[in-house]
């Protein structure tokens, strides 16, 4: 079975929501909506308080090329365009509107119908996943059609459509490949216009045999995209990890993967292609997996953006007695936040809510070199002596070491017999590393 | 209910390992070798091994309560592993007091004055051990001949070790097969039935040890297999020159302490390289030294000196010799 070649660990994969069928959750009486949902520039409110907005109306308007537009995910009544404390804990710039009914902007085709076909030239479809405010759903909220948008001289070969799902708890991409197969193939088919290649590779941890049968079983009817079962190992979904496990080429270090001819796109990013190209629907909502042990109706709800993560956790049972630590995205590289009362956004793939005999870290001890964070490092970095050198504050030694390199998955500190916190120590380092590159250019 | 959450970077969970566990496992690997020590020198063999890991966690706890003035953190196994392991390279008829000196400079020595856990560069049970040998030759080289569980201790009849007897033999001039008929045979030697330090003997014991280790991914092969394929290689090269006057691969493995120390000291985590290939090039190093030793060297064996020495290139190893990184050249599939 493919992988990458090194390093990687097992984490228990509490899959508890595998087998629950995506609801749709009911539309809220608010959402808040904020303006900066991806990665660069935020959008421009183009709305004011008072105006009357539609299910899919522009109300953000993308600022320059890094940025990308943001919609109304509900009708009703702009009250007011304020700041809000977002899920990373910053302040910013959102959209408040007061639901009234839900009136669809006239323009989206609400046909359940798969539309397979599409005629749009490369640039149109491009063109599209801006104007629909399209952005990776895997996490990283990069817009897509920067990457859709190969740079002069480099040359797409493969595009690569990441449905691993590695991180433990989560299960939006595998009800989402299992529910909206014939869709998600049709997206596929769109990007690889879009990106002029005539090769896409589905990959899936194995650990998903159901998703991996359908979509090989649809694929057939889809010409040019293979489903590659892979082994289950975190972090199978690194995107250069993916690539390396698909095609055997290896991402140099400080390049991207269009530099070996690749573009990798998530499968819910698939899906909302489909919709924006195929149906005219902008990203106003999205699969999210609210999950715990202790949760008591965890599940995979379809939510429309800014709606309050606690009418999120309402759905799935209330949140537990027993809560500790709440954690938007998994458990391995999701951010835990401090306050409920954030809004969804295109981002957010699942909130994983952790008992509190879970949330504490056991008490560190002194390293003793047992070398397996080496051993487990999917870089083939040396996070123990990364992480000693940020402490010391030894910034250009550990840059020297490739810090950079550090994708911040975490298999380190999960596997550190001593509890040492050898992540916190190489993201500090490696931000400094960064910041000091910047400034020597 | 509880309103505040708990926040902090991730990674938000944590796999099963803990250093507790490891030295848990260690003990375990060593129990074989120990239950056979017991099976051949008997009482001797219990009363070393007892006062061995007494004391070091007796000078442990000692040491942190009273110099470092922190938690205590003897709970940790390291000192009972190190105890365990400074017993096994002893002979089972050593007087008491001298296992309480080399405890005392296993850890206060070899151990506590670079700070405790993780910072010494050297082997603190071979240190001690070493420390013995060069302060008290006489008790640290007379060997009890294995007895089924006996209950002598210091009265136990002593004979010398198979790689003395090689040693001394080829000094007075005679040939390894007239040798021969002096030595246990492989089959023996396997079984441990010979004089030697009480953890050492018994080959059989410490591969069980071993497997276990492998099983539960304490230690990566590396190590053991290039120290005893190193010292295999160059002592069969040198038996093949000249059968007489050099003893035969399987004798070099199976004698003195060569599965102890390749297995369970050169493998101690602390003093031994980070990668792959480093870990290599330090068995080989060691297995080398050894057979250096043994062969033209003055004591008849060399294995704590050649790990102590290897020990020591460690440093230069771990900063000089890296992984090979993802991503370092570009791979076209």
């Amino acid at each position: 079975m493919k992988t990458f070649p090194s390093g990687g660990v097992h984490p228990p994969e509490n899959k508890l929501t595998a087998e629950v069928p995506i609801e749709v959750l009911p539309v809220p009486e608010k959402v808040v909506i904020p303006v900066s949902q991806h990665i660069g520039t935020p959008a421009v409110p183009v709305v004011e308080k008072g105006d009357k907005v539609r299910t899919g109306q522009l109300i953000a308007r993308g600022n320059g090329f890094m940025s990308t537009n943001i919609h109304s995910s509900v009708s009703g009544t702009v009250s007011k365009i304020e700041s809000v404390l977002d899920g990373t804990g910053f302040r910013q710039t959102a959209v408040f509107i007061d639901v009234a009914g839900d009136d669809w902007a006239e323009t989206i085709d609400r046909d359940q119908k798969v539309n397979r076909e599409c005629n749009l030239s490369k640039e149109e479809i491009v063109g599209k996943c801006y104007e629909c405010g399209i952005v990776g759903l895997g996490g990283a909220a990069f817009p897509s059609h920067v990457k859709l948008t190969v740079p002069e001289g480099k040359k797409c070969e493969v595009l690569i459509i990441n449905g691993v799902e590695c991180e433990p708890y989560l299960t939006s991409d595998h009800r989402l490949m299992l529910e909206k197969g014939e869709e998600i193939l049709a997206g596929v088919s769109v990007l690889m216009k879009a990106l002029g290649v005539t090769k896409a590779m589905i990959g899936i941890e194995n650990n998903k045999l159901n998703a991996i049968s359908h979509l090989t079983e649809i694929s057939r009817s889809f010409t040019g995209i293979t489903v590659h079962p892979l082994k289950v190992k975190y972090p199978q979904g690194a995107e250069k990890q993916l690539i390396r496990a698909l095609t055997g080429r290896e991402v140099p270090s400080g390049h991207l993967p269009i530099d070996v001819g690749v573009v990798v796109q998530n499968i819910a990013t698939a899906f909302a292609v489909y919709e924006a190209v195929q149906k005219n629907k902008p990203l106003f909502e999205r699969v999210v997996t609210v999950t715990g042990k202790d949760v008591t109706r965890p599940g995979n709800y379809l939510v429309r953006t800014g709606t309050s993560l606690l009418k999120l956790i309402d759905a799935a049972g209330g949140r537990p007695e027993s809560t500790g630590k709440v954690v938007n995205g998994g458990p391995m590289m999701g951010k835990a936040i401090s306050n409920m009362d954030i809004p969804v956004v295109k981002g957010m793939s699942g909130i994983v809510v952790l008992p509190e005999n879970e949330s504490l870290r056991n008490a560190a001890m002194p390293c003793i070199r047992c070398s397996k964070c080496i051993s487990v490092c999917p870089m083939n970095l040396e996070p123990y002596l990364l992480a000693a050198l940020s402490e010391k504050s030894m910034f250009d030694k550990a840059a020297g070491e490739r810090i950079t390199d550090c994708m911040e998955c975490g298999s380190c500190s999960f596997t550190c017999p001593a509890n040492r916190p050898l992540l916190d120590y190489i993201r500090l380092g490696k931000s400094t590393a960064m910041k000091m590159a910047r400034e020597k250019k | 209910m509880n309103n505040i959450l708990t926040v902090s970077p991730s990674p938000h969970i944590h796999g099963k390992e803990s250093v507790q566990k490891i030295m848990r496992d260690v003990v375990i690997a060593l129990m074989p070798a120990f239950f056979a020590s017991v099976f051949y020198f008997g009482l001797g063999a219990i009363i070393v091994t007892v006062t061995s890991v007494a004391s070091c966690l007796l000078f442990e706890y000692l040491i942190q309560r009273f110099f470092f003035r922190k938690p205590i953190t003897i709970t940790d196994g390291s000192a009972l592993v190190t105890g365990l392991l400074l017993a096994f390279n002893l002979p089972s008829n050593i007087p008491v007091f001298i296992v309480v000196i080399g405890s005392f400079i296993s850890i206060a020595v070899a151990k506590m004055t670079f700070g405790g856990l993780g910072n010494n560069p050297f082997n603190p049970a071979l240190v001690g051990r070493v420390f013995m040998l060069i302060s008290f030759p006489v008790q640290m080289t007379s060997w009890p001949v294995p007895k089924g569980l006996a209950t002598g201790y210091a009265d136990a009849v002593t004979g010398a070790t198979p790689l003395a007897i090689v040693k001394e033999g080829l000094k007075n001039g005679e040939s390894i097969s007239q040798l021969v008929g002096n030595l246990p045979s492989p089959a023996r030697m396997f079984l441990g039935d010979m004089g030697g330090s009480l953890g050492e003997v018994a080959a059989v014991a410490l591969l069980i040890g071993f497997a276990y280790l492998l099983i539960r991914k304490v230690i990566t092969w590396h190590i053991p297999v290039a120290v005893t394929g190193s010292i295999a290689i160059f002592a069969a090269i040198l038996w093949l020159s000249n059968p007489e006057k050099f003893a035969d691969p399987m004798f070099h493995l199976l004698a003195g302490g060569v599965l102890l120390g390749a297995i369970f000291m050169a493998t101690d985590y602390v003093t031994s390289p980070m990668v792959p290939l480093s870990m290599l090039i330090y068995g080989c190093g060691i297995g080398i030294i050894t057979v250096l030793i043994r062969v033209w060297g003055s004591y008849p064996e060399g294995v704590s000196f050649a790990i102590l020495i290897m020990n020591a290139f460690v440093p230069l190893m771990n900063a000089n010799i890296k992984p090979k990184r993802f991503g370092e050249e570009m791979k076209n599939g």
